[in-house]
């Protein structure tokens, strides 16, 4: 199989313009990733689907990775029919917080589709054009995203409000009021 | 709600793109329905949901719902040393305990560059077969007890699952919970007791396995439920990334033992088998067939296996500290490709720990298997899938 540097050189061949850099793996001795600015990443992933000598028609594993400036998505893509991988890509979101936006692989590979959903509900990302962008595994409803680092989980996850918290509410109000009266009549 | 409107309210909500499957018209055969299966139907598995649309007997829609076992184990693992973790991988795939194992030991061991001694590798190829042999005997079991042969052919899967359960527990002190391998080997050595008694159990799994065909893979009642139901093509299973016996069942030669040759895989002598038609009978006969080529290794494995250390002498168990890096390691599971992503900071715990399920993402397909199937169908087509949900939704 290609080296990274020379699937690197491909895809700029193949898709010009689309800035993709060799992430290096802090450990030398393990695969190097290549990182893909999100506006380019659907025609590089249609090109390395489709080219004739990659041919990486296996998206195995999809992931979200929380750093602390922003949030990244990684890809592990192998080839069925040539039988060699893995080749790893990335893409970072801008920040943490507001521009959480990738694009979605999933008309590329199926195999994103659930995975992309459950990077959506763990880490919050928000993949456009994921055909069915809802949370996966914690229920409609839920806010916060846990997988990130620094989310702190609520005092009781089961606690809704129900109706005898409407009950305590009024009843409070109630006595607040006939506090009130008797404070005034006293005064009276 | 006339039934015009709710049709065009199911058919508004379908997903589209050149890998979706095509819309069912519904032929109004009779009421319009939109059911729950699950979470508590017995033939799911464990908790597990699916919103289907029905025209009548047939389905026009079906969403799976997952999140029910949600523990959120990648979150818990990033919290603890990395050996800390071993014990609940167990608990993922609770059928398959030991290759759970193997493919977390696979990761760290790709981290660390740690090597594994040679009887190490042998004891996890024997107990991966084992592990393989009783899955698929079970989840067969489970198939044709979802067809209503109710209990028969499950208690026989069961009987010899108990033997090979028998062996788990005296080698590893489980049954099933068995926290056995270590990064750079395994955690006890097996007696020379032991490896007999498992050459024992190997040469009776050879009479089951023909026993068990001879049972199921011509009946005519199996055949006639199941031949031609849950088609997939093998362009649909690569590019939803199956893997495992269904992927194999559509026809595609892709098995991670060959691929990677992880382990000392690449020393024994075995087929992969192959389906034609990728339907939930083909998925059955793989099944059976990988029974066959798993007794194949373990006689060869059992054969080889020489005296020796099971553990890395330099290898680091507690207070594991990786250096940085990223690694990805991935085996053949009895369900499909499990895969573990690891990345280290270099501190005592993974700074990112990742499972790659295959049960949840052979579920991928599940709608496009079902659509214009009758509701009876459904249940076949998913008990073919073979899922744990502990692994679904970890």
């Amino acid at each position: 199989m290609k080296t990274v540097e020379e699937i690197k050189s491909a895809i700029e061949a193949a898709v010009p313009g689309a800035p993709v850099e060799i992430a290096p793996n802090p450990n030398p001795a393990l695969p190097h990733s290549l990182r893909v600015a999100p506006e380019c990443a659907l025609a590089v992933a249609k090109f390395l689907r489709d080219d004739e000598e990659l041919k990486l028609d296996f998206l195995s594993n999809v992931t979200g990775v929380d750093w602390p400036e922003s949030l990244e998505a990684v890809y592990h893509l192998y080839s069925v029919e040539k039988k060699h991988g893995p080749v790893i890509i990335r893409m970072h979101t801008v920040n943490r917080t507001d521009q959480v936006e990738l694009p979605s692989l999933t008309p590329i590979w199926r195999s994103a589709e659930f995975q992309e959903r459950e990077i959506f509900d763990l880490y919050g990302i928000v993949f456009t054009g994921h055909p069915d962008l809802r949370r996966l595994l914690m229920w409609e409803g839920f806010k916060d995203h846990p997988m990130r680092k620094d989310y702190r989980e609520p005092d009781d996850f089961e606690y809704e409000p129900t109706a005898h918290d409407e009950v305590l509410k009024r009843a409070q109000a109630n006595q607040a009021v006939a506090a009130g009266q008797k404070e005034s009549g006293a005064g009276a | 709600m006339s039934d015009t409107q709710s049709h065009s309210a199911i058919l508004a909500d379908r997903l589209e793109g050149w890998n979706r499957p095509t819309a069912i018209v519904p032929q109004n055969e009779g009421e319009l329905l939109e059911v729950a299966m699950g979470p508590h139907h017995p033939s799911t598995h464990g908790v597990f949901r699916m919103d289907v649309a029905l025209d009548g007997e047939r389905v026009i829609r079906l969403r799976p719902v997952f999140g029910y076992l949600h523990r959120n184990h990648e979150k818990i693992a990033e919290g603890i040393s990395y050996l800390a973790s071993m014990p609940y991988t167990d608990r993922l795939d609770y059928i398959c305990p030991i290759t759970n194992n193997w493919a977390y030991a696979l990761a760290v061991e790709k981290l660390t560059g740690q090597a594994v001694p040679e009887r190490a590798e042998y004891l996890r190829v024997i107990l991966g077969e084992l592990t393989r042999y009783q899955n698929h005997a079970s989840s067969i079991g489970f198939l044709i007890q979802e067809m209503g042969a109710s209990g028969t052919p499950l208690m026989y899967a069961y009987r010899e699952r108990e033997k090979i359960l028998d062996l788990f527990e005296e080698l590893t002190g489980a049954r099933m919970m068995v926290n056995y391998m270590r990064f750079g080997g395994c955690r006890v050595d097996a007696s020379q007791g032991w490896l007999e008694r498992t050459r024992k159990v190997v040469a009776g799994l050879a009479g089951f396995a023909d026993e068990f065909d001879r049972l199921l893979s011509t009946n005519e009642i199996l055949m006639a439920r199941t031949q031609g139901v849950g088609v997939l093509r093998p362009e649909l299973a690569v590019n939803a990334g199956v893997t495992g016996p269904m992927l194999r069942a559509s026809s595609v030669n892709y098995d991670i033992r060959k691929v990677d040759g992880y382990g000392i895989y690449s020393r024994f002598n075995f087929r992969v088998p192959l389906g034609d038609h990728g339907d939930v009978y083909d998925r059955y006969m793989i099944r059976v067939l990988e029974m066959r080529e798993s007794i194949k290794i373990l006689e060869q494995a059992l054969k080889e296996i020489q005296p020796g250390p099971v553990m890395d002498p330099k290898a680091k168990i507690r207070g594991l500290r990786p250096k940085a890096g990223e690694a990805y390691g991935r085996i053949e599971a009895p369900k499909g490709e499990l895969g573990f992503y690891l990345i280290s900071d270099g501190g005592p715990n993974p700074y990112r720990y990742r499972v790659r399920p295959p049960s949840l993402i052979n579920l991928t397909v599940l709608e496009d298997m079902c659509l214009g199937v009758n509701v009876a169908d459904v249940v076949l087509i998913f008990g073919s899938v073979d899922i744990v949900l502990g692994e679904v939704d970890r």
